[in-house]
């Protein structure tokens, strides 16, 4: 266990650890309020790792990822409000639509660079969220509750179990992960990374870029479709405000916040975003004082994040 | 004896703006040699190779390349086709290492990348030919370094290395000797000469000693025309092109 001697995936393992044994370990010292925090990690987490795929790894920068939050959770939400809550007619579907969503979103936004990459998904995601904000038969501003979660048709596997939905989110996360650990280092990664780095180069040894570029986006539009879909089931709930840019906005700083381009980065950031945010708002009202200066004392000092801060100092993957 | 054209282009012509870059441009590379083009700063010589890479559209005029009209073709599609290019100011993935920079090139030979599983760190299909291609170079100990730590000259030949592993019949060289010392520059003119032959080269250059040293045939341009094209020892000796460009760099 060689790689455990390095701090950042010590810390690593230490959430997993965390996250794996919440639900037995919370119950048992009083503290239940903690499976559903972690719960709302994991979620993010996975939302964040899909986000760096495209962010850290291939340089698009995203400024509207918390929009396929937003296709997963109203796909879930809008199926069930019309009592389709058969969990192999609604996840395909959320999937599907996320990743539909993402490939003519990203084959707009991929044909420009640099800020107008960022504020073209800003925009085209901006679009979908005042779309749900005017449907008011599904709630408008004030969302839609979901009466029941999706129904896999099984006795043994019911989400609206605990325990289920908890280790459901999971495997989602600990999934994410590895797949984004394959593609990184696959040929199909290694494309992307080189592009990011230089694109012009990649280009000038046969390699149209752009299809890989818009491959990536899908894929990334896919995982955050399915944190969306997790985050609709575990919530009861979906609103205009889970894919309103300041959530972008969000995804981006927990990217940055745990490391960007490192695999495990994301989920870190999630984590310590998110309890940060939590432990603050318990001491005061006015926690954004604490917090906005915190996170712009990070970006300033920190450039390769809490991974960065970990790492030794010749740092390889 | 002329041998077959390998690439012809056939007056072009770009303006930016108000600015003629090429003026009715027209030359052609026989297979096998190595064809400079030299000119004054501003003489159009790398939109010329910018043209031909596909980086850029001529406005007007064609490319032949082994016969085939490349004129409308997308850079990349060139490249699968066999014409590769190195940059004047160096393009390498600097936090790759030298051998993972000449993996990614050999990758890109091998059909489409659309492989999302199995690792690249370990493919053997893409490590035997790069550590075959940089030990032919003379890079062979250099491996294992991050390319963005690699000497000057050192970088410029992984430049050439990289466009080598694409497996092209055809070189388009943006001023390999660019920013290098005398010495460098030395080691750059043996390097290219041992690839003579085996590629057809068309050679953007400043250095006159490396063009002198490599060229077969010389095409002169100044403000984006041709003034003179010919045989090495006829455009030394060439008066126009002595007053117009060599007169200038006190070339003997």
């Amino acid at each position: 266990m060689n790689a455990l001697k390095n701090p950042a995936n010590m810390f690593t393992a230490v959430v997993m650890v965390i996250f794996a044994l919440t639900p037995f370990v919370a119950p048992a010292i009083g503290e239940t309020f903690y499976v559903t925090v972690f719960a709302r990690i994991m979620i993010w987490g996975i939302a964040a790792v899909s986000l760096n795929l495209i962010m850290g790894y291939g340089g698009l920068i995203s400024f509207g990822h918390a929009v396929y939050l937003g296709i997963g959770g109203y796909t879930v939400g809008i199926l069930a409000f019309h009592g389709v809550t058969n969990a192999w007619i609604q996840w395909p579907l959320a999937i599907g639509l996320s990743g539909l969503i993402a490939l003519i979103f990203g084959a707009i936004s991929l044909r420009t660079k640099g800020v107008y990459f960022i504020m073209i998904t800003l925009a085209l995601a901006q679009m979908i969220f005042f779309l749900s904000v005017s449907a008011e038969r599904y709630g408008s501003d004030d969302g839609l509750n979901i009466l029941a979660r999706s129904d896999f048709g099984v006795s043994f596997f019911s989400l609206e179990d605990k325990m289920t939905m908890y280790y459901t989110i999971f495997a989602f996360l600990v999934a994410s992960v590895l797949v984004s650990w394959r593609l990184v280092n696959s040929r199909f990664g290694n494309i992307m990374r080189a592009a990011k780095s230089n694109d012009a180069r990649v280009q000038s040894i046969g390699v149209a870029t752009y299809r890989y570029r818009l491959t990536a986006f899908v894929i990334a539009g896919i995982m955050c479709g399915i944190a969306g879909l997790l985050q609709a089931n575990f919530e009861r709930f979906v609103s205009p405000d889970m894919m309103n840019w300041p959530r972008s906005g969000e995804l981006i700083f927990m990217v940055v916040l745990g490391g960007m381009s490192t695999l495990f980065g994301p989920v870190t950031g999630a984590f310590v975003f998110l309890m940060l945010s939590e432990i603050l708002a318990g001491w005061t009202h006015h926690w954004h004082i604490i917090f906005g200066p915190f996170l712009v004392l990070v970006v300033l000092f920190a450039r390769g994040g809490i991974a960065g801060l970990l790492a030794p100092k010749s740092r390889r993957e | 004896m002329t041998k077959p054209v390998a690439l012809s282009a056939n007056s072009l012509i770009k303006t930016f703006g108000g600015l003629t870059a090429t003026d009715n441009l027209s030359l052609s590379v026989e297979t096998g040699e190595i064809h400079a083009v030299i000119g004054p700063n501003g003489a159009g010589k790398t939109t010329l190779v910018n043209m031909l890479s596909g980086e850029m559209r001529p406005d007007a005029g064609n490319i032949l390349f082994n016969g085939r009209d490349i004129t409308r073709m997308a850079g990349p599609a060139r490249v699968r086709a066999g014409l590769a290019r190195s940059y004047q100011i160096t393009s390498i993935f600097r936090d790759f290492t030298t051998l993972e920079n000449v993996m990614l090139s050999v990758q890109a030979t091998q059909g489409h990348s659309f492989r999302f599983w199995k690792p690249v760190s370990r493919d053997t299909s893409l490590i035997d030919p790069a550590r075959a291609l940089l030990e032919r170079v003379g890079l062979g100990d250099r491996m294992e370094v991050r390319a963005g730590d690699l000497a000057y000259g050192e970088q410029r030949q992984l430049e050439i290395a990289i466009s080598l592993a694409t497996e092209p019949t055809f070189l388009l060289l943006d001023e390999p000797m660019a920013g290098m010392g005398p010495e460098e520059s030395q080691g750059m003119i043996t390097f290219l000469r041992a690839l003579k032959g085996d590629y057809t080269m068309l050679l953007v250059e400043h250095d006159m000693d490396a063009v002198f040293a490599l060229a077969d045939r010389i095409t002169v341009l100044v403000y984006g025309k041709v003034i003179a094209t010919g045989a090495r020892d006829d455009i030394r000796n060439d008066p126009a092109v002595r007053e117009a460009y060599l007169g200038e760099e006190e070339i003997v």
